[in-house]
């Protein structure tokens, strides 16, 4: 797409306004997924299978079919693929499959049947009346275990054209990438370190969990109401597994308590819809936080084997990686887009890459954040932090000798546009944090990270009123304070007031087709669609403005909110603002809109550097988190506090991931800590403040140069707190997380 | 003609070939032409590729035009969460 609009000087953007969706959120006047209610509602309940993998031999419904309180059960007979869609494939298959179990139950928590009754209590009670017989298999939840020759199948065939000749079932995909001569960079080096590293499965931890409204008539028409990321997405999945028409469907997402990437698939939405379908009254249905543990989608777990060489100097003479990532009982563990990521920070002569897509008997993976690219820069960066110590160097000097920028051969292919990886090293290399000193017992990490970034189909419609204010409709649901940068660019390109523009986030039915919000795509994406269809408005306000005056549209120019004639040749006429013109736009022509609808390309890539102190009780094994900064490339801050948002959130989540999150599953499969209680996410007295640096380079693909910024900032904390806690525990840490028992053990296998 | 590069793993479906040069004004006409040539590399752009034109990723468009002697690398479907 050509940018020849491309803004440097801002009037509204970078400001800091509250956002507009603050006052809702802080009043509980704000709905969310559970929040919504119809009359005849029903609530809904799912049975899932206590095994980690087992034939389902059969299912009777019949006792609890015949409760009075029950209005419908399903199964997986109520489904697309029979009766109503045979032969649904691919994702939309495996998205089923997940939803609920067909032959066999492919892990602990999976869906076998559900139930709509008229209360929840009624609903749970009635779950316990359906007998299911259940063969139990051998199963197996270990990334390496699910890789050798003697590990239970798990569904023969799943794998693709990718797979290499004579690998286990259970691995789906395979990645291979890089460039040079990986053997003989070894051999230039003048230290090479190998090393393996493993991280455990975590779950996104939003706080809200899964909750939806749904209603279908046997007419094929339905209306759902859910928590999501993206209402499309769920609309064209939900029809899919129902066998009904896509457009029949209305989905409108609710506010979102946190997604991370979780929600950007449907689990509980098409089973609301196919008991609504039965017992032709809505069904609600609310996961249990339980339930959100057990079967919606937690990251991979990973196993990586790393090996780079590097000259005295601090050279990178070559980088070699294996990783395998366990993604469930499905394909999808993003092992391409770890290995993708894992050397993309540096500029190598001599690179190799191998990823692997491995199913185990866990729940389907789900995206959080970057998905795979935090696992493979904690194994990488951690080696990279190794052969600092070891060569005597300083490990951000290191970095920046091997930095890429632009015109840099990418570890994955191309050369890369302009990107401010040096910027944040530079940044981090003269911020006070990096030269304080350490107290005893301290240590201090860095790390660089690496995420692509999307673009994505994306439409934006904006519509002026007669006052002069604006509504602003997009569709990819808030997750980040996304209105409120919508809102000034839109008050950038208008010339009004951030409080003049209300954005709303819009229902299936009223706008155009819109991506999930992920990929940090939403400033950038839906940002560029809510640029472009504010200047679409503008071409019209200025053809109503010339056509007033008597001169050519072309004679006329937007400039600080008001139609002005362009030079000394077009006119002299008063400048018309944009409420003047909207005031009589019924009569001079209707009403005015802009619009905009296409997969922006050009998002961007994005890097970023973390420093951290860490602290570590060598009775006690518990490391505190001492002092934080994240330096991240935004390309351009719309609204720097929400930037800044993210870089925090991020690292609050790497720090929970790194030191104590992780899936803990028992000998018989099943999960051991499916509550918060046991799954312990940082709390606000387990964090330091988390400081935070917003370096601009621009994205040449955006008009106002901006970059996603949700997701890059996960990259880097696993690798830079373990790097930390390294210096500080004297031993270096190989498994995430590095929990209490996990260090107090690295410390007596130390000495 | 342009020169496509090829992520290494592909190297199976191509014969060992890791550049493969198409006629192709469009990403759209590229794939097209990386089909005709080499018809196994059905299977992994089925199953989602970007394409790199001079370091701009373009994640699934297929009407983007590439210039002629322009640096085109393809990679496998980015996705993000």
């Amino acid at each position: 797409m050509a940018l020849d609009d491309r803004k440097s000087e801002f009037t509204f953007v970078g400001t800091r306004p509250n956002r507009p969706d603050g006052l809702d959120k802080v009043t509980g006047r704000a709905k969310f997924g559970a929040d919504m209610s119809a009359p005849g509602m029903l609530h809904g309940a799912i049975l899932r299978s206590p095994h980690a993998h087992a034939r389902i031999v059969k299912i009777d419904t019949s006792k609890a079919e015949a409760h009075k309180d029950v209005k419908a059960v399903v199964t997986r007979a109520d489904f697309a693929d029979v009766p109503f869609k045979p032969g649904l494939e691919g994702e939309f298959w495996n998205v089923l499959e997940n939803v609920m179990a067909g032959e066999k139950a492919l892990y602990d928590g999976h869906a076998v049947a559900a139930v709509a009754a008229t209360s929840a209590l009624a609903a749970r009670d009635a779950l316990k009346l359906i007998e299911v017989e259940y063969e139990v298999l051998p199963h197996v939840t270990d990334v390496d275990k699910a890789m050798a020759s003697d590990a239970p199948v798990i569904r023969e065939g799943a794998a693709d054209y990718s797979v290499p000749e004579g690998m286990h079932p259970n691995v789906v995909r395979y990645h291979e990438s890089g460039h040079g001569d990986v053997e003989a960079g070894f051999a230039e080096a003048d230290l090479v370190i190998e090393d393996s590293f493993v991280t455990e499965a975590t779950h996104q931890g939003y706080i809200e969990p899964h909750a939806c409204l749904g209603m279908l008539g046997n007419d094929g028409k339905g209306e759902l109401w859910c928590t999501t990321q993206g209402h499309w997405i769920a609309q064209k999945t939900c029809a899919a597994l129902l066998g009904i028409e896509t457009s029949q469907l209305r989905v409108t997402a609710s506010e979102i308590g946190g997604g991370f990437g979780g929600k950007t698939t449907v689990f509980i939405e098409p089973v609301a819809l196919a008991l609504s379908r039965k017992a032709n009254r809505p069904v609600k249905l609310v996961m249990t936080r339980s339930e959100v543990f057990r079967a919606t989608g937690p990251t991979s777990s990973a196993s990586m084997d790393i090996k780079i060489g590097m000259k005295k100097d601090g050279t990178i003479s070559a980088a070699q990686g294996v990783f395998r990532l366990q993604g469930g009982a499905f394909p999808g563990a993003p092992g391409d887009m770890t290995a993708m990521c894992a050397f993309a920070p540096y500029n190598l002569t001599n690179v190799k890459q191998v990823g692997y897509d491995v199913m185990a008997n866990r729940p389907k993976q789900a995206a959080y954040r970057a998905p795979g690219a935090p696992m493979g820069a904690f194994a990488v960066e951690s080696v990279i932090d190794e052969l600092c110590k070891k060569l005597d160097l300083d490990p951000v000097d290191v970095r920046l000798k091997n930095a890429a920028y632009e015109g840099t051969k990418a570890s994955y292919g191309p050369r890369y546009e302009r990107i401010g990886l040096v910027e944040t090293l530079e940044a981090a290399k003269a911020h006070p944090h990096y030269s304080a000193p350490l107290k005893p017992g301290q240590g201090r990490g860095i790390s660089c990270g690496f995420w692509f970034n999307h673009g994505g189909e994306t439409s934006v419609s904006l519509s002026l009123s007669e006052d002069g204010s604006a509504q602003l409709m997009v569709g990819t649901p808030d997750i980040g304070g996304s209105r409120a940068s919508m809102a000034l660019m839109a008050a950038e390109v208008l010339g009004i007031p951030y409080e003049n523009i209300r954005v709303t986030i819009a229902d299936t039915a009223t706008l155009g087709y819109n991506d999930v919000s992920h990929g940090s795509r939403v400033t950038y994406a839906s940002g560029l669609a809510t640029i472009k269809a504010a200047n679409h408005a503008v071409e019209k306000l200025c053809e109503r403005a010339a056509a007033s005056w008597g001169i050519p549209t072309d004679a006329v120019k937007w400039e600080n909110g008001c139609a002005v004639p362009s030079g000394p040749n077009a006119g002299d006429f008063d400048p018309r603002p944009l409420a003047d013109i909207t005031a009589h736009m019924g009569s001079t022509g209707g009403p005015i809109s802009g619009h905009f609808e296409a997969t922006p390309e050009g998002a961007g890539v994005s890097f970023g550097t973390h420093i951290v102190d860490a602290e570590v009780d060598p009775e006690t094994g518990k490391t505190a988190i001492t002092r934080y900064t994240v330096v991240q490339d935004a390309g351009k801050a719309i609204h720097p506090t929400y930037v800044e948002g993210q870089y925090q959130g991020g690292a609050a989540q790497g720090i929970g991931w790194a030191l104590n999150e992780e899936y803990i599953y028992g000998e018989d499969g099943r999960l051991q800590n499916s509550i918060f209680l046991d799954y312990r996410i940082p709390v606000a007295s387990d964090l330091p403040m988390i400081d935070t640096v917003i370096v601009e380079v621009p994205n040449p693909g955006h008009p106002f140069g901006v970059r996603g910024v949700g997701e890059t900032g996960i990259v880097p904390p696993l690798a830079a707190i373990a790097n930390a806690v390294s210096h500080a525990a004297g031993v270096r840490m190989r498994q995430l997380p590095m929990s209490p028992p996990r260090i107090l053990a690295a410390l007596k296998d130390n000495g | 003609m342009v020169e496509v590069h090829l992520w290494s793993g592909l190297r199976s479906l191509t014969g060992g070939q890791q550049v493969v040069e198409v006629e192709a004004k469009t990403t759209g006409d590229l794939l097209r032409e990386l089909v005709k040539l080499h018809p196994q590399l059905q299977a992994p752009i089925d199953a989602g590729v970007s394409i790199a034109i001079d370091g701009r990723v373009i994640a699934s468009g297929l009407t983007e035009p590439i210039p002629e002697g322009s640096e085109i690398y393809l990679m496998q479907r980015l996705r993000g969460g």
